[in-house]
C-alpha cells in the first residue's frame, strides 16, 4: 500500500465517527447517540457548532462517546503486532516499566480488556462540549438532585484524565447514599483539559493552566454557576491554583490535593540540588527529601517540557504510549506504587484502583491520540512546581500519604495565608480521587464546608 | 594492563560476518511504516518541540517506498566485517586493513544516533591515502567496532557496560587483532570510551583523538552552572559557554536527559514504532542543520541517515542503545572532572568542529588534558563532522597523530 493510499485510509476511519475532534463528525456522533436531556437551560442544537469566530459560538452541545468497532480492532491488531525490546538489564524498576509488567499488561489488553464497559461508565454522566477561547472544552456534569448542592470544578492530571474522577461522581452529588448528609451534595462539573480526551487539541500555543484557569471560569460562568468551588491534583493543582490567583467572580475557594507551598529559600535550594537551608522542622525535612526524590523521578516531564514532538512513537505504538504513561512516579515507586499494585487487581469492592480503570484511561490516551498534545502541556508551563504562588483567596488542603510530598502545615500556612482547610489523611496518593475516591469525597465535603 | 576479561573459557575465535537481513523483515518495517499513526501538528513553526511533523512525514515516507535497505548492506558487506566475543558480548566490528606496510591502526568508536554507518566513508582516506591528497606515511589499519548493544554488536543483557568496560573490551579487540602500537579515535560516546582507553592504558595504546573532548573544566562549568565567569575569558571563549548554555536552557540535552533516566520507558515506543525511532533520534542536536535530504550535496544524504535509522530498526537496538546513557549517567560526557581527564597520561589530540554543540577552547583542553600533542578548529563540520566531511576528517586524524608514529 502507498503512503498516500494509507493516509486516505486513516482518514475514512476517522469519519467513520470518532473523531470528535472534526465538527462535523462529531456533530454526527452527537445526532446519533444523544439520549440524556440537557442538563442547562443554554443548550442548544448541535449543529449550530461552527469553527471559532468574532463572536464565539457559546453553546453547550450534548456529547457521548461512541467509538467505532474498526478503531477497537485496529488497537487490538497493533498491540498484538507490538515488536518489543529486550528485558531491562536489571532486576527492579530502575530503568523504567519492566518488560514484564508491560506484557502481562498488554496481554489482557489485547484479549480480554473491554472498552466498551469504560466507554458505558463514561457516557453514565452526562456529558457535553462547548466552544471556549476557540477551543472544544468537553466536560462532564452531573448535578445534585439537592436544591442547594454547592458547583465544584474539578481538574484532572497527567498522565490522567477524567476517569480518574469517575468514582467520585456519585459520593459528591449524591452524599446521603455514602453516610454524608444532604448538605454536603455538590454540582459536579469535569473537565478534559485542552488536548487531553474528548477536548479539542490546541492547534497553537498558549494553552497552559493559565489559560485554562481562565477557560474553567468561562466554563462555569457559561453553565450559570455564580458561587462555585474547583478542586485539582496534579496539573489540576496547578490549574487551581491560577484560579485562585486570578480570582474570577464566583470562584469562592479552592481546594488542592498536590498543594504548591514551598517557600522560594527552599524551592531555590532544591532546584540547586543543594542541602536543605538551615532551620527547617522535622516535618519540613522531611518534606525537603521527598522533593528531591520527587526531582530526580520527572525527567519524563523534562523531556515534555522541552521537546513532546519527539514523542510519536506513542502515537504509533500502543504499548509505547501505555510504558510512557505508566512511568509516571508517587512516593511510593516509579512507575507508581499505587498503579503498579492495581496491575495485579482485577476487581475491587471497595473502589480501589484495578488493572481495568488503568486500561480505560490508557485506551482513552489512544482513541484520541492525545498522547502528544497531552505531553504538550508541559512544554506550555514554565512557571515553578511546588514553589508557593501567592494564591490569597480560601484555599482548603488534603495531604495524602502517597503525594509527591507532605506539605508540611507550617508551609502551607504560608503559601496559602487564607487557609480553610488542612488535613492529613491516612491513605491515597499522587491519583487519591482515582484510588480512594470515598476518601476523597470526605475531604471535599470537609475542606468547603465552612463556605456553605 | 587488565587481563581479567581475557578468561581462559572465553572462545577468542574471531569469525567473519557478514550482513543479511531477511525479506520477511524489511517487509514488515514498510508494512510498520505504512500503518504509521501520525499525531498532530506542532503548535510551533520551527523545530523547538522536536521533529517537525511534516518533515518526519516525508522522510518516513520516502523511507517506505523508494529507501532501499539492501544498498545499505552491500556497502556494509563490501567491508571485511567480523564478530568476537570479549566479556561475555559479542562485538562486531569492521576491519580494513592499507595496503602500506607501516601503516598504523586506529580503532575508531562511533556514539548515539549513530553506528558504523557514520564512519564508512572514513575508510578509503584512511586506509588509502594517496588516493585522497595524503602520502603512504599517513595510512591507517582502521578498526570499527559495534558498540555493546548497537548495531550488530550483542546487547548486553546484564548491567555494568559503561564506558570503563567498553574501553577494555577495545584493549581486548586490538590485541587480539594482534596490533602492539595503536591508536583510537572517537566522537560523542566514541569520545568517553577512547578517554577511557586514555585512563586504562592498554598495551600498545600510543595516544588518542577526539572531536568531542571532555574540556569542560570545572571553572568552565561552574559558568555554564550560572556561576561568575573566570577572569580573562576571551570573546570567543565567553561566545562557546553562552552557545552551549543556551543550548541546554532550551532543553536540548533534554533526550539525553530521559534516556539516562528510563531508558526502558523510552524503548517500548521506539521498539514498536518506526516513525517513533526516527522522531526520536533526529531530536539530537546533530541533526539541528540537516535538511533531511532537501541539498543533496549535504553528507549525510538522505539515504545515509535512513541506513543507520534502518540498521537500530533491524537490530532492534533502540532500548539497548539508550541504555548507554543509563550506564553513564550523572557522568557529563563533556565534563573534564566527570571524565577523569586528569587520569588520561596519553598523548591527547583534539580537533574541533565549528557546528558541534559545545566548542572546547584551546585553554580549557590545557589545562583538562596534561598531554596535549595537537589541537586544531576545522573550518567546517559538526557533531557528525566524519559523516558530514569523511576528507576532512580524514586529514585531521593524520595531522593529530603524525608525531606518534
Amino acid at each position: 500500500m502507498t503512503f498516500v493510499r494509507m493516509q486516505r485510509r486513516v482518514t475514512t476511519a476517522s469519519a467513520l465517527g470518532l473523531l470528535l475532534i472534526a465538527p462535523p463528525c462529531y456533530a454526527q456522533t452527537v445526532a446519533a447517540g444523544t439520549k440524556e436531556p440537557p442538563m442547562t437551560s443554554q443548550v442548544q442544537s448541535p449543529t449550530s457548532a461552527r469553527p471559532r469566530a468574532a463572536a464565539e459560538d457559546t453553546a453547550i452541545r450534548p456529547f457521548r462517546i461512541r467509538v467505532p468497532k474498526a478503531e477497537l480492532v485496529e488497537l487490538r491488531r497493533r498491540i498484538m503486532a507490538t515488536r518489543w525490546p529486550e528485558k531491562e538489564t536489571v532486576a527492579d524498576h530502575s530503568q523504567g516499566v519492566p518488560l514484564a509488567m508491560v506484557r502481562e499488561l498488554a496481554r489482557h489488553w489485547a484479549t480480554d480488556y473491554d472498552w466498551r464497559k469504560g466507554e458505558a461508565k463514561l457516557n453514565a454522566v452526562p456529558q457535553f462540549v462547548t466552544m471556549i477561547d476557540g477551543l472544544d472544552i468537553h466536560f462532564m456534569h452531573a448535578r445534585s438532585k439537592h436544591a442547594n448542592a454547592l458547583p465544584l470544578i474539578v481538574t484532572h492530571g497527567w498522565p490522567g484524565s477524567i476517569i480518574e474522577q469517575l468514582k467520585i461522581i456519585d459520593p459528591l452529588t449524591n452524599p446521603t447514599a455514602y453516610g454524608g448528609n444532604a448538605s454536603d451534595a455538590f454540582h459536579v462539573v469535569i473537565p478534559s483539559m485542552p488536548g487531553y480526551g474528548f477536548s479539542g487539541k490546541p492547534t497553537s500555543t498558549g494553552w497552559g493552566p493559565e489559560r485554562m484557569g481562565r477557560a474553567w471560569a468561562e466554563l462555569m460562568k457559561r453553565l450559570g454557576y455564580t458561587r462555585y468551588v474547583a478542586q485539582g491534583g496534579d496539573w489540576g493543582a496547578f490549574v487551581v491554583d491560577q484560579m485562585g490567583l486570578q480570582a474570577p467572580a464566583g470562584l469562592l475557594a479552592i481546594h488542592t490535593n498536590m498543594p504548591a507551598t514551598v517557600p522560594a529559600d527552599v524551592d531555590k535550594a532544591l532546584l540547586a540540588g543543594g542541602p536543605a537551608p538551615s532551620g527547617l522542622s522535622g516535618e519540613e525535612q522531611l518534606a525537603y527529601k521527598q522533593l528531591e526524590r520527587t526531582f530526580k523521578q520527572v525527567d519524563y516531564a523534562r523531556l515534555m517540557a522541552s521537546r513532546p514532538q519527539t514523542l510519536y512513537g506513542i502515537a504509533d505504538s500502543p504499548v509505547g504510549l501505555a510504558a510512557w504513561l505508566l512511568d509516571h512516579n508517587d512516593a511510593d515507586g516509579q512507575p507508581a506504587a499505587a498503579v503498579a499494585s492495581a496491575l495485579n487487581r482485577t476487581t475491587s469492592a471497595t473502589g480501589e484502583l484495578t488493572r481495568d480503570e488503568i486500561l480505560d484511561n490508557i485506551t482513552l490516551y489512544w482513541l484520541t491520540n492525545t498522547g502528544v498534545s497531552a505531553s504538550r502541556l508541559y512544554w506550555e508551563y514554565k512557571g515553578g512546581f511546588f514553589n508557593a504562588k501567592g494564591v490569597s483567596i480560601p484555599v482548603a488542603v488534603t495531604v495524602f500519604p502517597g503525594e509527591q510530598y507532605q506539605a508540611p502545615r507550617s508551609w502551607t500556612e504560608r503559601a496559602y495565608p487564607k487557609l480553610i482547610y488542612y488535613n492529613k489523611v491516612d491513605k491515597g496518593g499522587h491519583f487519591a480521587a482515582w484510588e480512594q475516591p470515598q476518601l476523597f469525597a470526605a475531604e471535599v465535603r470537609a475542606a468547603f464546608r465552612s463556605l456553605r | 594492563m587488565d587481563t581479567s576479561l581475557e578468561a581462559t573459557t572465553e572462545d577468542k575465535s574471531i569469525r567473519p560476518f557478514r550482513a543479511k537481513v531477511s525479506d520477511e523483515a524489511l517487509a514488515d518495517l514498510r508494512r510498520r511504516i505504512q500503518a504509521t499513526r501520525w499525531p498532530d501538528k506542532e503548535t510551533v513553526a520551527d523545530r523547538s518541540q522536536g521533529a517537525q511533523l511534516v518533515m518526519l512525514q516525508e522522510l518516513v515516507q520516502y523511507w517506505g517506498s523508494g529507501y532501499d535497505w539492501r544498498k545499505a548492506e552491500a556497502k556494509l558487506n563490501a567491508l571485511p566485517q567480523f564478530m568476537t566475543s570479549i566479556d561475555g558480548v559479542d562485538i562486531h566490528f569492521i576491519h580494513v586493513r592499507s595496503r602500506h606496510e607501516n601503516a598504523l591502526p586506529v580503532i575508531i568508536t562511533h556514539g548515539w544516533p549513530g553506528s558504523v554507518f557514520e564512519q564508512i566513508k572514513l575508510i578509503g582516506p584512511l586506509t588509502d591515502p594517496t588516493k585522497y591528497g595524503g602520502r603512504v606515511e599517513d595510512a591507517f589499519d582502521v578498526v570499527i567496532p559495534s558498540l555493546p548493544g548497537f548495531g550488530f554488536s550483542a546487547r548486553p543483557t546484564e548491567a555494568g557496560w559503561g564506558l570503563e568496560r567498553i574501553g577494555r573490551a577495545w584493549g581486548v579487540l586490538m590485541k587480539r587483532l594482534g596490533y602492539t602500537r595503536y591508536v583510537a579515535q572517537g566522537g560523542d560516546w566514541g569520545a568517553g570510551v577512547v578517554q577511557a582507553m586514555g585512563r586504562q592504558v592498554p598495551a600498545g595504546l600510543l595516544g588518542i583523538h577526539t572531536n568531542l573532548p571532555a574540556a569542560v573544566t570545572n571553572d568552565v562549568g561552574a559558568v555554564l552552572g550560572g556561576g561568575p565567569a573566570p577572569a580573562g575569558l576571551s570573546e570567543k571563549e565567553r561566545s562557546a559557554i553562552n552557545d552551549l548554555s543556551a543550548y541546554v536552557q532550551n532543553g536540548g540535552l533534554a533526550y539525553l536527559v530521559m534516556m539516562g533516566a528510563r531508558p526502558q520507558a523510552v524503548g517500548y515506543g521506539l521498539t514498536d514504532s518506526p516513525a517513533g525511532l526516527a522522531g526520536w533520534m533526529l531530536v539530537h542536536g546533530g541533526f539541528d542543520k540537516w535538511t533531511y535530504g532537501k541539498d543533496p550535496k549535504q553528507s549525510p544524504t538522505r539515504d545515509d541517515v535512513l541506513d543507520n535509522f534502518t540498521l537500530y530498526w533491524l537490530t532492534n537496538t533502540a532500548a539497548s542503545s539508550a541504555r548507554i546513557y543509563w550506564e553513564n549517567r550523572g557522568r557529563d560526557l563533556i565534563s573534564s572532572a566527570a571524565q577523569k581527564t586528569d587520569e588520561i597520561s596519553v598523548p591527547v589530540a583534539i580537533t574541533v568542529f565549528p557546528d558541534e554543540v559545545f566548542r572546547a577552547q584551546e585553554t580549557w583542553a590545557r589545562r583538562a588534558f596534561r598531554n596535549l600533542i595537537y589541537f586544531h578548529e576545522a573550518d567546517r563540520g559538526g557533531h557528525f563532522a566524519m559523516w558530514e566531511h569523511p576528507e576532512l576528517f580524514a586529514a585531521e586524524v593524520r595531522a593529530a597523530f603524525k608525531s606518534l608514529r
